[in-house]
């Protein structure tokens, strides 16, 4: 347990849980709502923006936020709108917020140590600032769907019932998106910008394939997400390999294996037959 | 109390335009409560979109809509809703989806609950109550994605019916469905106006169901073209010029049925 007198391993093994929680409840609202392409593109408009606050001189988690809300401000209309297919859009986005990224790093002078560390996260690194962020997003995020759930349940099963049935379910809907920026903002300093995303994504559709029940898929969701980030950690720190990647490869094999002993898949064979009636257990 | 003739929907004039194009061109309509209206016409006339007026999803370029005596505007459009009960065409629901039949038809409540507030005991006997109605109760706890799309429906009838509404929309809820599973809606659908004499606007494209209306409108190119009784409008140049195409009826055990 050598693993746990070091100060900075206290940090991190702080911000794996505040990151891993965090990130793994917002990333319900995302597997949910399949709107896994928004949140990448969410995650890399903060990218871009904490770069250009590197580039500037103002905070980069100040430009992280502002970049992602207003990527959601642009996506939100198009996806709540629902005319037409947004891919297109979002991906021009996408794209441009990975140009705009690399264009504030080209642009910066000298080695680019700050623009690589935003890259690929430091979760060795934490400050006492990046632990009160994660722990103030965190709580919200939980306050949140605690208080709101019957409404995110609502919205993230159908938005066109959940609105038909007098729901504000725009306003919902706009709600989870900026929390999911802010929770990118909060961790993308740990994680890295490059690699959030898959904390977001890969917990919470790894809990998918095992429950119907949705405040178990919220609470394993966490739970992967918390693992993820601790076995990261451990295996990092043991082979001396880079955190933030590891915590990725490890979130990832948790989604296979997740994937591959999950109760639904036998579903999909039997409702072939046409019976509607499978007795897939929870 | 409600009187049996009150006016439950009105709408005048109204234009209702998405993008470029017209989806309604100065409609008038009005229902009173409990009469059971069927909509009916081609593709592209506007029906849904008349059913979006009511509910308050449509933007109203200009005219006025006036719904359970009150004016649709944004600021009341929630509440309204609240009020109205929707089941459109049966949805693409993801298998894995985490939400079981009892959980949907609670959705149902959430509105006229809203915010902070919890479902109570009485909420919980509205919903299992509508369960019942419907005849899903043995399925009660099974994930949504696992049923048949008529199960589906019946779900979807139950979460409108948890409103408990004053005012029933039901956009093409046989389509997409089997014989056996339509013929079921439609006898349910029925049943529901009998006992509980619910406003009900119903579009379909199912010309045989039309005699189950008290009154049938007729839509096309945004336009109403023209409304009566079921036995008025069941009639060979009626619906082959409303639908462009000739459409034959006979005569089958007392009852005018419709062939292509």
């Amino acid at each position: 347990m050598g693993i746990l007198q070091y100060r900075f391993m206290q940090n991190a093994i702080l911000a794996a849980f505040l990151g891993g929680v965090a990130c793994s409840t917002v990333g319900v609202f995302v597997v949910m709502m399949r709107i896994s392409f928004i949140g990448v593109c969410l995650s890399h408009a903060a990218f871009a923006g904490a770069l250009l606050g590197a580039l500037v001189g103002f905070n980069p988690v100040v430009g992280a936020f502002a970049f992602s809300l207003l990527a959601a401000a642009v996506i939100g209309p198009l996806a709540d709108r629902g005319e037409f297919n947004p891919d297109t859009a979002i991906g021009i986005l996408f794209s441009l917020m990975l140009g705009l990224a690399f264009l504030f790093m080209g642009l910066m002078p000298g080695p680019r140590t700050q623009a690589l560390g935003l890259l690929w996260g430091s979760i060795l690194t934490v400050t006492n600032a990046d632990l009160i962020l994660l722990a103030v997003v965190c709580a919200s995020v939980v306050a949140l769907v605690v208080l709101f759930f019957k409404e995110i349940q609502a919205v993230t099963f159908h938005r066109e019932v959940a609105m038909a049935v007098g729901i504000p379910a725009s306003a919902i809907f706009y709600a989870l998106l900026f929390l999911t920026g802010a929770t990118i903002t909060a961790s993308f300093r740990t994680i890295g910008g490059l690699l959030i995303f898959s904390l977001i994504i890969n917990p919470a559709a790894a809990a998918y394939q095992l429950t119907y029940s949705m405040k178990r898929l919220f609470c394993l969701s966490a739970l992967f997400g918390v693992l993820s980030g601790w076995l990261g950690l451990l295996i990092s720190y043991l082979f001396n390999i880079p955190s933030g990647a590891v915590i990725i490869v490890v979130s990832t094999l948790i989604f296979a294996v997740a994937t591959i002993f999950s109760p639904k898949r036998k579903v999909k064979g039997l409702s072939n037959v046409g019976t509607g009636f499978s007795s897939a257990a929870d | 109390m409600a009187r049996a003739d009150e006016v439950v929907i009105e709408i005048e004039d109204a234009v209702v335009s998405y993008r470029e194009d017209v989806a309604l061109r100065g409609v008038s309509l009005t229902v009173r409560r409990g009469e059971f209206v069927g909509i009916i016409g081609p593709n592209g006339a506007g029906k849904t979109t008349l059913l979006t007026l009511v509910n308050g999803l449509g933007r109203l370029l200009s005219g006025r809509v006036r719904v359970l005596g009150k004016p649709l505007a944004p600021r009341n459009a929630h509440h309204i809703r609240t009020r109205v009960g929707y089941v459109a065409q049966v949805q693409d629901i993801d298998p894995r989806m985490p939400i079981t039949v009892r959980e949907v038809v609670m959705i149902g409540r959430y509105g006229r609950l809203g915010p902070f507030h919890r479902p109570t005991q009485a909420d919980r006997d509205v919903v299992e109550r509508m369960i019942e109605l419907v005849g899903m109760s043995p399925l009660a706890d099974r994930p949504i994605g696992h049923l048949s799309g008529g199960e589906q429906q019946r779900t979807a009838i139950a979460r409108a019916l948890a409103q408990e509404p004053d005012i029933f929309l039901l956009d093409e809820p046989t389509a997409f469905l089997d014989w056996r599973a339509q013929r079921e809606i439609l006898d349910l659908v029925q049943e529901i106006h009998r006992r509980q004499r619910l406003t009900t606007l119903f579009v379909t494209h199912d010309l045989n169901a039309l005699p189950r209306c008290d009154r049938v409108v007729l839509m096309k190119d945004g336009l109403i073209q023209g409304e009566g009784r079921a036995g008025a409008v069941l009639r060979n140049e009626v619906l082959s010029e409303l639908y462009g195409t000739p459409i034959t009826l006979i005569e089958h055990a007392g009852r005018q049925v419709v062939l292509s």
